[in-house]
Order: structure tokens, then sequence, then C-alpha cells
């Protein structure tokens, strides 16, 4: 099993490519039967063109793992994934490409704080709540003036 | 379970979100700004999501392949949307002179996502399980698109004068057709008896009253008064808009359905 997790590490998010789907928090469950892999995953977004490929990369890098003869990925949908599921190590990682980690979400609160992924500074001003990709939003820093992007807060309170 | 009622639904359901998600398309790079370029493409990409994932659920109970359900159904007549998703974005077409009305957009994406809000909210509580997975998944990211469109809505209401008469307009053609959001159809007493949505009645009813207070926002009197005047999609009725619309969309997916992409 150890072997396998660590092998899913090397699937990164297609377009943030410092994350793996392990600290983006979409692995659901895995269940190994006589060679016969099977890796449930949650989807972030569900028209998320990525999911395709992740699939794909989840089965190229599994094949090779010893003990693994045949890979199945299914995307699950009765556990919603939520964005508190990204792990402490996954918040670190999307910092590096640049993205701010979501904000936690709370209840009637449509504003949030999101610290600069830069410079730290908490003084940001949200410019889209639309970005490049569905999980993500266009926000500005007002102290070290960079444009910067934030994953959005996704909760099943919404 | 009811199978053909639910069938019945989730052709509903799926047909509303992928031709409303087509008509959102037809805004790519012709939007007001970038910023609303970026928004509602992405918003759009959600609801196509949404549809997908419901042609799923059909797909699963033998309906056909996904792709076969979206792009494959050459004849307006095998549609079960409203007709309020196919009319046009305004004169002109993507390709030739696209002289959209904007205010139409902008009240239709809005009125549509207040239906859409309270339809997922009945449907979390779906004796059917796989519809109700999905529609807690949807209402996470319809959170998003309603804070969008009611933005827009709002003030463009309570903006000038221009802005206002536009935004009216829009509401009284829009207002006309958007009571087949929430109609169901020969087989509604088979749906809202097997469990798997709330009635018609009840779905207005909680449209209006999530509605009110965004109204008053903008100075609209309500209840809204909805119709549905060109006829009724959920049965197989509709206008000339969604053929056109068909033939552009599968235009691709005919000159060779065997493909893979």
């Amino acid at each position: 099993m150890d072997s396998i997790i660590l092998a899913l590490q090397n699937v990164k998010d297609p377009e943030i490519d410092s994350i793996s789907i392990v600290e983006l928090g979409m692995l659901h469950h895995i269940h190994l039967e006589k060679g016969e892999l099977t890796v449930e995953l949650l989807p972030t977004f569900m028209g998320c063109p990525a999911l395709d490929i992740i699939e794909k990369n989840v089965v190229n890098e599994l094949s090779n793992v010893s003990g693994v003869h045949t890979v199945h990925v299914h995307f699950v949908h009765s556990t919603p994934w939520t964005s508190n599921r990204i792990t402490l190590r996954g918040r670190e990682s999307l910092k590096e490409f640049g993205i701010a980690p979501p904000p936690h979400f709370i209840e009637g609160e449509t504003k949030w704080e999101v610290d600069c992924p830069y410079c730290g500074s908490l003084y940001t001003t949200m410019e889209n709540l639309f970005g490049p990709t569905a999980c993500r939003s266009i926000l500005y820093c007002k102290s070290c003036r960079n444009p910067f992007e934030a994953m959005k807060p996704i909760s099943t309170l919404m | 379970m009811d199978k053909l009622a639910t069938i019945e639904l989730l052709y509903q359901l799926a047909d509303d979100d992928f031709i409303h998600a087509y008509r959102g398309s037809e805004w790519l790079g012709l939007s007001p700004h970038i910023e609303e370029d970026v928004a509602s493409a992405s918003i759009n990409q959600d609801t196509m999501g949404h549809a997908f994932m419901l042609y799923g659920l059909l797909s699963d109970l033998g309906e056909g392949s996904i792709d076969e359900l979206a792009h494959g159904r050459t004849n307006k007549d095998q549609w079960r949307n409203a007709i309020v998703v196919e009319l046009p974005n305004g004169p002109g077409g993507y390709k030739e002179e696209p002289r959209y009305d904007f205010a139409l957009a902008v009240v239709r994406n809005y009125i549509y996502i207040v239906a859409k809000l309270v339809k997922v909210h009945s449907l979390k509580e779906s004796s059917y399980e796989p519809l109700k997975n999905i529609s807690t998944k949807m209402s996470m990211e319809l959170f998003y698109h309603h804070l969008h469109w009611k933005t827009w809505f709002v003030q463009l209401f309570t903006a000038g004068d221009e802005a206002k008469t536009r935004m009216s307009q829009a509401l009284t053609i829009i207002l006309q057709e958007a009571e087949g959001l929430f109609d169901m159809g020969a087989l509604e007493s088979n749906i809202v008896a097997d469990g798997l949505i709330s009635s018609k009645q009840e779905l207005i009813h909680s449209f209006q009253q999530y509605i009110e207070p965004t109204l008053k926002n903008a100075s609209i009197e309500a209840p809204l008064k909805i119709d549905m005047k060109m006829g009724n999609g959920r049965n197989r009725n509709h206008t000339e808009h969604l053929q056109s619309a068909i033939h552009t969309f599968s235009e691709v997916y005919s000159s060779d359905p065997t493909a893979t992409w």
C-alpha cells in the first residue's frame, strides 16, 4: 500500500504541477485484490477537463508498481470533495506555484481573507471570483503589487 | 423505483443544463469585458459538467452513451429542455455578426440559476440516490454562479436609464417562458409520487420566496408572473431555434460518430 501511495504522489494536478492528487485530497479509497487495483477518486469540480488526464496518469504510474496487474480508476460522487481536504503539505505546494490556498468557508460569509502567496500580506483585493480554471479566483496584492490566484473555498455548507 | 419517471426527470434536468450551457458558450469572447468572459466561461463549463453527470446517470439506466445523448439526438422532438433556454442570445449568429443582448443573458442566467438552486435543494432529498449524490456536488458550484449573476442582475437593474429599460424588457421576455423550467410534463405525478423531486407548485413557491429579497433590492414587483407562452418543452414542443442550435453543436460529432477524442 505504501508503494501505491508513493506512486500516487507522482500524479500531479495537470494544471498545477506542484501539487499531487493525494495532497489535493482527491484520493477516496484504494482496494487491491489479486493484482487488481481499484482507485477511487473525488473530482474537485464536475466539469473539470483535467479528470481524463488524471485518470490516464494514475493508470500509468500505478501499472509499474510491483504486485499490480490492472488498474481501475473510478470517480466517486457519493462523497463530495471539499477544499478542507487539501493537506497542510498541499497548501504549501499551492503557494510554491503562486496560488493562495483556499480560505476556510464560513456559512453566510461571502468575503474571504486571503493572504498573498508571495509576501504573506493580508492587504489583498478580489479582482474576479472566477479565474483561469473553475477552481480558482483572481486577486491582487496591494502590498507587493502582484496579481495572484487563490483556490476557491468549496464546502458542503454551500 | 419508477424507472420511466426517473429517466424522464433526468432528461429534463440534463437537457436544460446542456442547452443553457450551449447558449452560454456562444458568449465566449463576446462578453462586455475580459473578467466577464473568464467568469461566464467558467460557469458554463461547470454547467456543461452538470449535464455530463446527468447524462451519465441516464447512460447507467441504459439510455445510450453520454456522447450520443448530447450530440446524437439530431431532431428537436427528442429533447425535453424548457423553451426558455433555447431562445437565441440575440440577433445574428456566433460566426456572423453576433449582436447579442447582455441584458437578456444576465436575466436568463439569474432566473435560471435561482430555479436550479431551488430544484437542486429539493434533489438533495431525492429518493434516487445517484441523483441525490450529484446534487450535493452541484450545489457547491451553484453557490458561485448565483453570487455572480445576482450581482449583475441587481447592479444593472439599479443602474441608469438604458440599463434599466433593457433589463425590464429582457425580464418580460424570460418570464413569459420561465414556467417551463419547473414543469415536468405528463409524468409529473409519477415523478413526485416516487419522491424524486418536489412538485412543480412547491418548486415555484420556493422560487418566489427565494427571489423576493433580490427583487426588492432591484425595485421589481413580487411575486413574478411566469408563463410558458411558446409551449412546453417537456412535451417536446420546441422552436426552430433549438433545431438550428442542434445542427451547430452536433456538426462535428455527426461528421464521424465513431471517432474517439
